[in-house]
């Protein structure tokens, strides 16, 4: 198919290059790093589970063992299974309950004992890699057999009861009314706890805990619900905050298929440290893509903050960015869930042309990503008969464009949780929005240089402009150009210093001898 | 406009009113619900009945649809026969005007002259930041964003279980205008605790009248306790970030009342 949008591929190319630019020496300080969380992850894959009666998970107390005694900067595996070669317990579950106690004491291995440890580290992670690998094949089966949703974009659904006995029945009953895709919103501050919350949680703040155990049930239940409608249902959650690998690999080994993974948003919108960030989101993206997971990014956030018309190139930055970012780390292109939003404030004129125009220059510069758009909130002002028409047209705007992923907008948005009856009339404006315009994209095909193709060009530029403050920046620190950028303010407002924000102290710059056999089983895509 | 043509107006204006569909005085509404039933004759009478109940006469059912196998969605028109009496309405006002953002950057602008300083924690045992992360992160809370987003306000978030000597030494090195503390745990009336504590501390270590405004928010404090936990102002549940920068404005920076720093003790 012919582009609609008249871009100079010269352009393009030189945004792509210099999200590069951006990106790679902030790559370079997440391969010089770990971080608690990775270093947890990692034990997660080599089977280590559950929590004491206080219900502190077993692998916050075995890192955090280990890093009193020996630090993390060669990694937590090698003094781990340096310990269990010397007996001090029959296995990791005994060896963190000990550890809990204090009566384990950790060396660093050296030579050929070193060597040892490293090699029994690599077959136990090992065995959780292959779980992930397993998962991903039962996927691909289970889609091949129930088959794809008929139609793009795939429905998205949002359900959050706090309660994952209660979310359950809704997320079924979501996906026989029509939902492609079904995310279970997380409870508010679970993003800044340090540790994954443990089994079947029935308590949440405005949405539920993801926990491996919450992440099985409803994988469980949407597996029957598949089977039943004939169409596989896919699951989404979220990988982000202070947990970010760990919730991440308990994603891959439970079989979720879409994460909320954004290479920003914790640092902008949760003061969660920079380098922090930028090395749980390496490792959590290299388990993404190996998982076979599609990944949602959070770009609606930017516009929520900031004007919609304004701010629109601050979109396409942060997607050139996590694309950069995400390919890096071995994601594809069908991986990436880049996300958009509908927020221009309608008052404005040529509102609506002016959201085709972003989010047409957001396909044509994706063309293989499955893009996710995203309804607007901003706007929603507790009419819910505009906000009804508002979502309309906003399922509009994703027909004519060829939108992946469609987040299903409500009226009552910013009013009360969705009523029943606010899903089914949501879905139904979807429908007949699909129904009697889905073909407008053969149509569809905006003049050149009228309004539509020039305010696209006009948002290239200014990214291109930013993306080019971006890397001249800098600071006294000498910190790469993009946290220098983040630093002073450049996006959403937000200064955030690299040498602050939460889980800071979590961060340990790796000494030579760093071993990590997960990194580099998903470095190499060796399986054991 | 003058007291002239506001006595007009007035007289105008009927005291006692209905609601009104396209003539005066029709009382016609319109309303919509669900009920947990199959779409059938029985789930049209049920809600009819309901209409009726809520004083709709006659009420007109136009809209009935199935909801999946078990619900039954529905859109009712009738007239209601209640009469409104304007001279009846009470209307409770906030002790305070609420400002979008730009007016509160503005009102601090110009009144305070620098950047107001906010110092949040959770204090005690209490990890929950829910509240306080709601208030101040400019992820924010409920469509509005937290006060991180006000270009006049200095937001310093210490974030859960910190102690109260902590927290006063911080607002005393960030020279702290406000001070607000969450607490969502209240086993044990920990929440009531560790407020007193908290006031106690910060009355110990500053003079007289310099004592920065002290906020705390929760879903359990009883309303009107703030002069009894020693602080100037309680937020309870639902409470949103521009409710709370509104209420900073007008505290900390209000024209001709005195501030509440002065009339707290």
């Amino acid at each position: 198919m012919k582009p609609l949008l008249d871009l100079d591929p010269a352009v393009v190319r030189r945004a792509r290059s210099l999200a590069r630019k951006a990106g790679n020496p902030v790559v370079r300080l997440a391969t010089s790093h770990t971080t608690v969380s990775v270093e947890r992850a990692t034990l997660r894959l080599a089977g280590l589970a559950g929590a004491d009666h206080e219900r502190v998970p077993w692998v916050n107390h075995l890192v955090d063992q280990v890093r009193d005694q020996v630090g993390l900067e060669h990694g937590v595996t090698t003094p781990v299974f340096d310990a269990l070669r010397r007996g001090e317990a029959e296995d990791l579950l005994t060896l963190a309950q000990k550890a809990a106690s204090g009566s384990v004491s950790f060396r660093l291995p050296q030579g050929r004992e070193a060597t040892r440890a490293q090699a029994a580290a690599r077959r136990e992670v090992g065995r959780g890699i292959r779980t992930i690998d397993r998962q991903r094949v039962v996927r691909e089966r289970l889609v091949k057999r129930h088959g794809d949703p008929k139609q793009r974009p795939w429905i998205y659904l949002i359900v959050a009861t706090g309660d994952i006995y209660e979310d359950i029945p809704q997320a079924q009953a979501a996906a026989r009314e029509g939902a492609d895709v079904i995310a279970v919103i997380r409870s508010t501050g679970q993003s800044l706890l340090d540790y994954v919350p443990e089994g079947a949680t029935r308590e949440g703040y405005a949405g539920t805990y993801a926990t491996q155990e919450n992440f099985r049930l409803m994988r469980a239940a949407l597996d029957e619900t598949s089977k039943e409608l004939g169409r596989y249902i896919r699951l989404t959650n979220y990988a982000s905050g202070l947990c970010m690998p760990e919730i991440a690999t308990l994603a891959g080994l439970e079989r979720l298929d879409m994460m909320l993974n954004d290479s920003m948003y914790g640092i902008l919108f949760r003061d969660i440290n920079p380098v922090r960030t930028f090395v749980d989101q390496r490792f959590s993206r290299q388990i993404h893509a190996r998982a076979g997971i599609i990944i949602n990014t959070g770009e609606d956030n930017y516009l929520t903050t900031a004007d919609a018309v304004e701010a629109a190139h601050t979109v396409t930055v942060s997607q050139l960015l996590n694309e950069y970012f995400a390919k890096e780390a071995g994601l594809e292109d069908w991986q990436l869930g880049l996300g958009h939003a509908f927020e221009i404030n309608p008052d404005l004129p040529d509102s609506f042309r002016m959201e085709l125009a972003h989010a047409l220059l957001a396909r044509q510069l994706f063309p293989d990503a499955p893009l996710k758009w995203m309804p607007p909130t901003k706007h929603m002002t507790g009419d819910v008969f505009r906000g009804y028409l508002l979502d309309g047209f906003f399922n509009l705007v994703g027909a004519m464009t060829g939108q992946g992923i469609l987040l299903v907008g409500m009226m009552t948005e910013a009013v009360v949780t969705p009523f029943l009856s606010d899903r089914d009339l949501a879905l139904q404006n979807v429908r007949y929005v699909m129904n009697a315009a889905g073909g407008l994209t053969e149509d569809f095909h905006p003049p050149r240089d009228g309004f539509i193709q020039t305010r696209a060009r006009q948002v290239l530029t200014e990214a291109v402009d930013l993306l080019d403050a971006i890397v001249h920046d800098s600071d006294a620190a000498g910190d790469p150009p993009l946290l220098a950028a983040i630093a002073d303010g450049t996006f959403g407002l937000m200064k955030r210093p690299a040498n602050a924000g939460k889980g800071l102290d979590g961060v340990v710059r790796r000494a030579p001898g760093y071993d990590n056999p997960a990194t580099t089983l998903l470095e190499t895509g060796e399986t054991r | 406009m003058t007291s002239e043509t506001m006595a007009a107006d007035a007289t105008a204006q009927p005291d006692i009113i209905r609601p009104y569909g396209d003539t005066t005085g029709d009382g016609m509404v319109q309303m919509s619900f669900t009920l947990p039933v199959p779409h059938d004759k029985r789930a049209e009478g049920a809600a009819l009945q309901l209409a009726a109940k809520m004083g709709l006469d006659p009420a007109l059912l136009v809209h009935a649809k199935a909801m999946g196998p078990d619900f039954t969605f529905f859109v009712v028109y009738g007239r209601v026969h209640h009469l409104v009496d304007l001279r009846q309405v009470e209307v409770v006002e906030r002790e305070f005007p609420l400002l979008s953002p730009k007016e509160v950057n503005r009102a601090i602008k110009t009144r305070l002259r620098r950047k107001l300083v906010v110092v949040g924690a959770c204090i005690g045992t209490d990890a929950h930041t829910v509240g306080i992360d709601a208030i101040l992160n400019i992820k924010g809370f409920a469509g509005e964003k937290g006060l991180e987003y006000y270009r006049e306000i200095k937001v310093v978030n210490l974030g859960a279980q910190v102690l109260v000597p902590e927290l006063v030494a911080r607002a005393r090195a960030e020279r702290a205008d406000a001070v607000m503390v969450s607490q969502v745990v209240t086993q044990k009336d920990a929440h009531i605790h560790n407020t007193t504590t908290m006031s106690a501390a910060f009355r110990e270590a500053y003079p007289a009248g310099k004592v920065p405004l002290l906020v705390v928010g929760g879903p359990r404090f009883e309303e009107g306790s703030a002069e009894r936990l020693g602080v100037d102002r309680i937020f309870g549940r639902g409470t949103t970030p521009g409710e709370v920068a509104s209420y900073l404005v007008h505290a900390l920076t209000a024209p001709t009342a005195p501030t509440a720093k002065e009339t707290s003790r």
